[in-house]
């Protein structure tokens, strides 16, 4: 298989937090050693429930932060030692969209000129090819090329999540990484982005971190998914796989969780019990084991590690 | 595309519209200041042109202490009366307008210019450059502002243009700790973040995405911080550091008729008085409603 576009190995990210005058300086073990590749032209997503890391990973590989450990492979370079031209070609290649598209669109710059913005950092194109390229994005995630004399406050979310994905691709860009993209969104004009996003994936071949916390869009979206529980990887497969046959108590109990596609469909009676146990005092052995409805002795005293399974499938359990 | 294809829906920009918008904004306008600041700026730059009599030197066949006309022994010629060297009161008032707005306007725009720039510095930068910017900003203001004025008057001699540069250098502070926490707050906005991930430099960053949202911020605390400046002004003026005579400045003819204002002539000092007193209010009230106006938060849309 052709190298993957990006290459994480044991990412870690530790914060350190005093909690009070005289305490030992604790960390919370944010993202704890995960490890995934994303393919060209394919979509990693990355599930979870909130404050399991999922977006401290999307900072880490977007440069935002420092891991404590690991390391982020872009096209087989290491990024940590990108500076100069390296780091601005990385900047070029590697794009996000934000969850709330309000915030993430300067209130006082035109449409034009927040799509134009890499364009002019990256390229020395002329003031009309900028425009051209502009025009030609807006058109790519289906926006009329004469919005972008507009001010963001003239247009919906949904609209503005489109003119976001639009700034993204101005550039040739490998990689997006969409942190919850449509989790602001209401559900018709989900399902719109998403279309979108998929067409965009097949007609220009980039690549997504499709990060989210919910399971039907994710698994909708996504060639492999990854799910996350404080801070580690618990489960990874191919989305189809996973749908059909989730082996990890935790990615079962988030099935359950989902609402039923029929309402007349029997909605699965297997929820967790209790909240996610705090970062800063991980449990002992398998992190799942005070929610696990499976847990037996050997869950809290050791740690399972992430295993292939026949058909590539991994899980961390010790129930395999 | 067509299948996924959307619209913005706006407002359509006709003619009527904008006149009615031109119109509301008209009606909520502070008419006051309006008037009153419109009129000494009127004064100010035609100053030449209203102004009856030379401001500096004595009116020919004046005496000194001439009343204003309606009282007894004033002259319809000299309608505000004469000071102590027989100098025309109303000529002086009007030229005094001048000097006024402009330490008034270039100190503000010399305070906001300096606090500004430190305050996105501190607040874009952090770190220890924030730490000793902060510091420099609390220091400053432990100072007392006139004391502090005074001080550095008689260091460099006075004349206006020394008197903007050091009420820019006194009044600075508060507009680097109104900065700098609007950076801090601007700084973790997902636009910021979205271009500093795109690669963009930090002084791009500034330039595009930090400075015009601070922008109102500042043309508020401006319009607020004229009034102080003025006030100052006319304090330096009237303690003998500030604008020298005979040029004429409003704090300065306070100062030159203090001696004789238990004498009787108290339109010597009156008039110069509320002149300070109507500016002064008039930019108030304009900052008041440039407040309201630049608020997103107050303005109904």
């Amino acid at each position: 298989m052709a190298e993957p576009v990006l290459e994480v190995r044991g990412l870690t990210k530790h914060f350190p937090v005093r909690q009070g005058f005289m305490a030992r300086p604790a960390r919370v073990r944010a993202v704890d050693g995960i490890d995934f590749a994303i393919h060209a032209g394919e979509t990693l997503g990355l599930i979870g429930e909130s404050g399991c890391g999922k977006t401290t990973t999307s900072k880490l590989i977007l440069l935002q932060e420092p891991p404590t450990a690991g390391s982020i492979a872009f096209e087989g370079r290491d990024i940590a030692g990108f500076k100069g031209p390296e780091l601005m070609d990385y900047r070029r290649a590697v794009q996000v969209v934000f969850q709330d598209p309000f915030s993430s669109l300067s209130p006082r710059m035109r449409v034009e000129d927040i799509i134009a913005e890499p364009l002019e950092i990256h390229t020395e194109l002329s003031k009309g090819a900028i425009r051209a390229r502009v025009h030609d994005v807006l058109e790519l995630v289906g926006l009329p090329p004469d919005v972008a004399r507009l001010f963001p406050h003239e247009f919906s979310g949904g609209q503005r999540q489109r003119v976001a994905i639009a700034r993204a691709l101005a550039t040739d860009t490998r990689l997006i990484v969409l942190d919850e993209p449509v989790s602001a969104l209401d559900v018709s004009v989900r399902a719109q982005i998403i279309n979108q996003l998929e067409h965009l994936q097949r007609t220009l071949g980039v690549s997504y971190l499709f990060i989210g916390h919910d399971l039907a869009t994710v698994a909708h979206i996504s060639d492999r998914i990854a799910v996350m529980y404080l801070g580690k990887i618990v489960e990874m497969a191919d989305s189809d796989t996973l749908c059909k046959q989730p082996l990890h108590p935790y990615t079962k109990a988030l099935f359950a969780a989902a609402l039923p596609s029929h309402p007349d469909d029997p909605k699965q009676e297997r929820t967790i019990a209790g909240e996610v146990p705090s970062a800063l005092a991980l449990p002992a052995g398998c992190r799942f084991h005070t929610r696990c409805p499976m847990a037996m002795p050997v869950c809290s005293e050791v740690e399972p590690p992430l295993q292939t399974r026949d058909g590539g499938q991994r899980v961390a359990c010790h129930l395999y | 595309m067509s299948t996924i294809a959307t619209r913005p829906v706006v407002a359509p920009r006709t003619a009527s519209g904008r006149l009615a918008r031109f119109v509301k904004a008209a009606r909520e306008a502070p008419l006051v200041a309006i008037v009153l600041l419109g009129g000494l700026v009127f004064m100010a730059i035609f100053a030449e042109l209203i102004a009856p009599y030379d401001p500096t030197v004595p009116v020919p066949g004046a005496t000194m202490f001439d009343p204003p006309f309606w009282m007894e022994g004033g002259r319809t010629t000299m309608i505000l009366g004469s000071d102590f060297q027989g100098r025309d009161v109303l000529s002086r008032l009007i030229y005094g307008a001048r000097v006024s707005l402009i330490v008034g306007l270039m100190g503000t725009l010399v305070a906001g210019g300096i606090g500004t720039a430190l305050g996105i510095l501190a607040g874009y930068v952090g770190g220890w450059v924030d730490q000793i910017i902060m510091r420099i900003t609390d220091a400053w203001l432990a100072l007392p502002a006139i004391v502090f004025a005074i001080f550095l008057a008689a260091m460099i001699g006075p004349s206006m243009w020394n008197i903007i540069i050091i009420l820019g250098a006194v009044y600075w502070t508060r507009y680097a700790r109104v900065i700098r926490g609007e950076v801090l707050s601007l700084r973790e906005r997902d636009f910021v973040k979205l271009a500093e991930i795109a690669g963009a430099s930090r002084f791009r960053v500034i330039k595009r995405h930090i400075l015009p949202n601070v922008m109102n911020t500042a043309t508020v605390l401006a319009s607020l911080t004229v009034g102080v400046v003025i006030i100052a002004e006319a304090s330096l003026s009237f303690l003998g550091v500030g604008v020298p005579p005979p040029q004429p400045a409003w704090g300065l003819m306070l100062a030159e008729a203090r001696p004789t204002l238990m004498a009787g002539q108290w339109w010597l000092t009156v008039f110069p008085g509320v002149c300070i007193l109507l500016i002064v209010l008039a930019t108030q009230l304009f900052g008041d409603w440039l407040r309201v106006r630049l608020d997103p938060q107050q303005r109904n849309l």
